[in-house]
């Protein structure tokens, strides 16, 4: 029962059930709400098990690595205090899954909500399990992320979209901050793992780097947790469904910076900076949300600030740094979910059943909703701090703290003060949004007649306020055993005494706890029924934090928009001549600084023929450069020349695998280009206005030439100083010795590619699958120019011959054109494919291979269209090369998953040699199989897209033909 | 030999970089294509030039000192396939785009060439 593992599927439980909701039906209200009821409660079931051992002081710990290389394991912890959070993540869950069932309207695409509400739950309950700062990073993004779906779930309504985009904006760049802090925390602990850098808090925080990587996690847990000045978003975030109001921000998202700051304490805390920050930061919040929410006039805003509020409290006690504050905040953290998720799902009934949110126009609706008045009034006062509830408790142990903590400084002597009146506020906006929305006359002119909600509707609240009520009266049965485990998990041996009990005999705090209730009720009879006109809140409104944000972005916009057109250009050939200039200038600095010198090694003798074979390849090579604008067909006769060169090259060098995919593949691109050639306009001399060239093209093109003169001299001198330096130690020792002995290939390129590194194989021919489906579909669409719409002129001089012959048809030149090579290459046929599949079957011990048999069998596809016609061959053949394509996929990756069946690793190959009557032992390589798959894709790629070009000639003639009928061409797409 | 190599790829990188600053697309690919052969021979280069030497190991223990250096050969094959795949993505987008703007300018209008 008490497997680690099992932590592992409460964490899967609710991404599983996210996934599954996703594909339900769009009115599949009921299952998907019980899906993810039961996830959410199965999940609090199976870590109900672990209670006995987490309160025993025992940390639970499940790892499996994950980039072992960096230190990074996935790691999965539950102690006291992350137990606590994960069962308020579940059960508040639970309860918001229940009311939303009856609060989202069937017309909406309910199970779309749940799929997105559970994976937040599971993301949520990430951060609090996750074990690893870097794993922690990534599920607070996550929740980020779905929060961002959540509260833009009704995405057609603009406020929802704008609060959506705000959220994520300022969460996600407070998530930025948060990585880089927890980088730099790991590089001074030496470790991500959260155990280890909580035991490393003295050397943290006498690090250098401290402050640094405090204040970007503190942005982190700032901007999640609405903290000012990054609070604005909350109130914004208010256009979500109620459900996730109440669970997002009351229960789970805006408590994560809590959580963070409360499981970092006792690495962070303690210092003079993590005092001033933190205590500022929650107490201008604390302040500020209370002084808001009284100006509110939506239920939901009104919340909203007084959340915000709350949450300063929380980080408030958490800056005071004494072990005591730290007790209480986690208390408050737990009262603050329960009575603020109740007063969420309340308004929420209200606007359910009223139609409305505002206060000016609720009134009286206690007679129409007795239950939802009588279970809101609870927890109003709890939120306001009325004895006998739990928020009473916790606000007390904050009066407390406040009063305790006394070192002098001027936040310390006023802040017996302002918690008084920071909790008098409390009290006033909590009187209000009760007074104002259950009491007084009868409403009018509202939207729809009240009534209470169903009864499954409001038992969660019950259930909430329920806990308000007993934690309030009996504390110390009730929640004190699960705090003292979270206290414990979290301050150790720091722990203090603390006592859980009602009455503590009349004591300041009490009398300040009096003074607020007093003060704020009063404050309330005096002010209250002017605060109905009041448009913004006084002081604090100027403040216009949202308009700022507006601002911020529409001018990071403005700046990237504006540096674009100084900068920016689209043209191609400016660009290419920055980007080449810059590399030069980069390339050429080292040399510059550190000087140039050729290496220690004694060149290899010159070998005449080679330097005769490389005058006449450079002499192509700058010949094709100079005729490739006029003379076409010229430059790629030259082209192919400097391949050839190369492709001896390669075979001189010891590689004869390149010199025979070289010259493979030199063959298929040379049909390639002659292919497009057709549909390129015909190039004529330049002719400039009054016969002169502008004196800007010299000047261009001269500046090309230098640019690309000292590029090539540039990549010679650095090729020289390479080629006579000696070789270092590289990983090659070991492909060499272990290809025969691991791979069961004599070749060792071979095994490099399809065994040691058949992973990027695998990316590479994925790549080369893409390359001909991204072809094959532009050329669906593809309109040739009009001008070389017309037949080629051979073909019209043959079908002119053909005419004017009086025993011919038009086309039977054509027809009988090529015969005897037509003959040939039918023959030859099934000699290349026999080539093909030998290159294939011997290159894991010679030269050959995947690459190179799958080329050769394309260039025999590429025989037979070119000399029968494209009609011809597939009147005989079935060309499939999609199909190819994706079962040498399915192959090649199949044979890597093979591999997991017999638990190994992707990919991990198996050989052996199996003795065949008459021809003997014959290697048997799981290796070939997967050849085989890159040579099927090799082959459809090649294929697909020599026929994908090749099919634009007969189609043309068709689309003419349907333009002299009078028809659009497009009819021919 | 490694002069003539380093000059051969001097000379070809040269001729790429000209073509591929031209304004026309069809030149373009032809200099891509002559800086695919620079590249891939540099690479190759980068384990130094050795004859007669190909990476075929026998069935005893390999000596690795006996036979050229196989890492840059396995590099090199797979960017010769894949520099076959990028020409025919490139040609059969600038002919797409001849189709649609009625130029084969590389930016799809004719300014001074």
């Amino acid at each position: 029962m008490h497997d680690p593992r099992l932590l592992l599927v409460v964490l899967a439980l609710p991404f599983a059930g996210s996934a599954i909701a996703a594909f339900l039906p769009a009115r599949g209200r009921n299952w998907a709400s019980a899906l993810a009821g039961t996830v959410a409660l199965a999940g609090a079931i199976l870590l109900a098990g672990f209670f006995p051992l987490v309160s025993d002081g025992q940390v639970l710990r499940h790892e499996s690595p994950w980039l072992p290389s960096l230190g990074l394991d996935f790691t999965l912890r539950l102690d006291g205090f992350t137990w606590l959070f994960s069962m308020l993540v579940l059960g508040i869950g639970a309860l918001v899954i229940l009311y939303a069932r009856y609060y989202m309207s069937p017309k909406d695409p309910v199970p779309r909500f749940f799929a997105f509400l559970q994976a937040f739950m599971g993301a949520m309950l990430g951060i609090v399990l996750s074990g690893n700062l870097i794993q922690l990073a990534f599920f607070w993004e996550l929740t980020s992320l779905f929060s961002f779906l959540l509260i833009g779930y009704w995405h057609h309504n603009q406020s929802a979209r704008d609060g959506a985009r705000m959220a994520l904006i300022v969460t996600g760049a407070g998530g930025v901050c948060l990585l880089v802090g927890f980088l730099l925390l790991g590089r001074i602990v030496g470790s991500y793992d959260v155990d280890a850098v909580i035991a490393a808090g003295p050397i943290i925080r006498a690090h250098d780097a401290y402050l640094a990587a405090l204040i970007l996690i503190l942005l982190g847990a700032f901007t999640k947790s609405a903290q000012f000045p990054f609070h604005f978003w909350l109130p914004h975030a208010m256009a979500a469904p109620t459900p996730v109001s109440a669970y997002l921000h009351s229960a789970t998202m805006v408590k994560a910076g809590i959580f963070l700051l409360i499981l970092l304490w006792p690495a962070l805390a303690g210092t003079q900076s993590w005092y001033l920050i933190v205590t500022t930061a929650g107490l201008a919040t604390l302040l500020l949300g209370a002084w808001s929410a009284i100006f509110q006039q939506d239920l939901k805003g009104l919340l909203a600030y007084s959340t915000i509020s709350h949450l300063g409290l929380i980080t408030l006690l958490l800056g005071l740094g004494s072990p005591l504050a730290a007790v209480a905040a986690i208390f408050h953290t737990i009262n603050h979910a329960t009575f603020k998720a109740s007063l969420f799902m309340a308004t929420g009934i209200i606007d359910h059943e009223t139609g409305t949110r505002d206060l000016r126009q609720l009134s009286g609706l206690a007679r129409f909703m007795p239950i939802t008045a009588t279970l809101a009034m609870v927890a109003a006062a709890a939120m306001a701090g009325v004895p006998l509830l739990n928020g009473f408790l916790s606000k007390e142990m904050f009066l407390a703290e406040a009063l305790e903590s006394q070192s002098g400084t001027v936040i310390d002597m006023l802040l017996p003060f302002l918690a008084t009146l920071a909790s008098a506020f409390s009290v006033f906006y909590s009187v209000r949004f009760i007074h104002q929305t259950f009491f007084g006359p009868a409403p009018t002119g509202l939207p729809h007649q009240p009534k209470d909600a169903p009864r499954w509707m409001l038992l969660p609240i019950e259930i909430l306020v329920l806990a308000c009520l007993l934690v309030g009266v009996l504390p110390a049965l009730t929640i004190g055993p699960f705090l003292a485990g979270a206290v414990e998990a979290v301050l150790g041996d720091r722990t203090p005494h603390y006592s859980l009990a009602i009455w503590h005999g009349f004591n300041i705090p009490l009398l300040m706890s009096l003074i607020a209730l007093a003060g704020g009720a009063a404050a309330y009879w005096k002010f209250g029924p002017r605060l109905n006109a009041v448009e913004r809140s006084p002081i604090i409104g100027r403040l216009k934090a949202r308009r700022t944000f507006e601002a911020v972005l529409a001018a990071i916009v403005e700046a990237a928009r504006a540096l674009h057109r100084w900068l920016g250009t689209g043209r191609l050939q400016v660009q290419l001549r920055l980007v080449i200039g810059t590399a030069l200038v980069v390339g050429a600095l080292p040399f510059l600084f550190l000087g140039y010198s050729p290496g220690p090694e004694p060149g290899t003798l010159i070998d005449p023929v080679f330097a005769l074979l490389w005058i006449i390849g450079c002499l192509c090579a700058v010949g094709a450069a100079w005729q490739a604008k006029f003379h076409r067909l010229v430059a790629l006769t030259l082209i192919g020349g400097a391949g050839l060169a190369t492709c001896i090259s390669f075979v001189w060098l010891s590689a004869p695998d390149l010199g025979l995919t070289q010259l493979l593949v030199e063959i298929v691109t040379l049909v390639l280009l002659l292919l497009g050639l057709r549909w390129l306009p015909q190039r004529k001399p330049e002719i400039w206005p009054e016969a002169r060239k502008p004196l800007m093209v010299p000047l261009r093109r001269g500046g090309d030439l230098i640019l690309a003169t000292l590029g090539g001299a540039g990549v010679a001198t650095l090729a020289y100083a390479m080629m006579t330096r000696p070789l270092p130690e590289t990983i090659s020792r070991y492909f060499v010795e272990n290809a025969y002995p691991e791979g069961g290939g004599a070749n060792v390129v071979n095994v490099i590619l399809v065994d040691f590194r058949g992973f990027d194989t695998l990316g590479e021919i994925s790549v080369l699958a893409i390359v001909a489906l991204t072809v094959f579909t532009l050329l669906r669409r593809f309109r040739p120019a009009p001008e070389s719409m017309e037949l080629p002129h051979q073909q019209q001089r043959q079908n002119a011959f053909d005419q004017a012959s009086e025993d011919r048809t038009e086309g039977d030149t054509l027809a009988h054109y090529l015969f005897v090579p037509r003959i040939i290459v039918q023959w030859l046929f099934p000699v290349v494919l026999t080539f093909a599949l030998y290159l294939l079957m011997r290159g894991h011990d010679l030269p050959g291979g995947g690459f190179a048999g799958g080329v050769t069998a394309s260039i025999g596809f590429l025989l037979l269209y070119m000399v029968l016609g494209t009609r011809a061959v597939e009147a005989v053949l079935d060309v499939q090369p999609v199909r190819w394509i994706s079962l040498g996929l399915l192959c090649a990756a199949g044979t890597g998953l093979a591999a997991w069946a017999f638990g190994y690793p992707f990919l991990t190959s198996y050989s052996r040699y199996v003795d065949v009557p008459l021809i003997g032992a014959v290697p048997i390589a799981s290796a070939l199989l997967f050849d085989i798959g890159v040579f099927a894709v090799v082959v459809g790629t090649t294929v697909l897209i020599l026929i994908a070009i090749g099919h634009q000639s007969i189609r043309s003639p068709r689309a003419r033909k349907a333009q002299d009928a009078k028809q659009p061409a497009e009819g021919e797409a | 030999m490694e002069l003539v190599l380093s000059l051969a790829i001097g000379i070809l990188t040269a001729s790429g970089l000209w073509l591929i600053f031209r304004p026309r697309t069809f030149q373009v690919i032809l200099g891509l294509a002559l800086l695919s052969y620079a590249v891939n021979l540099f690479i190759v280069a980068a384990g130094r030039l050795r004859s007669d030497a190909p990476p075929i190991v026998g069935k005893a223990a390999a000596d690795p000192a006996a036979y050229a250096d196989p890492l840059p050969q396995a590099l090199v094959l797979t960017a010769i396939v894949i520099s076959f795949a990028t020409t025919a993505l490139l040609l059969v987008v600038l002919l797409a785009s001849r189709g649609l703007t009625g130029t084969d300018h590389v930016d799809g209008e004719d300014g001074e060439s």
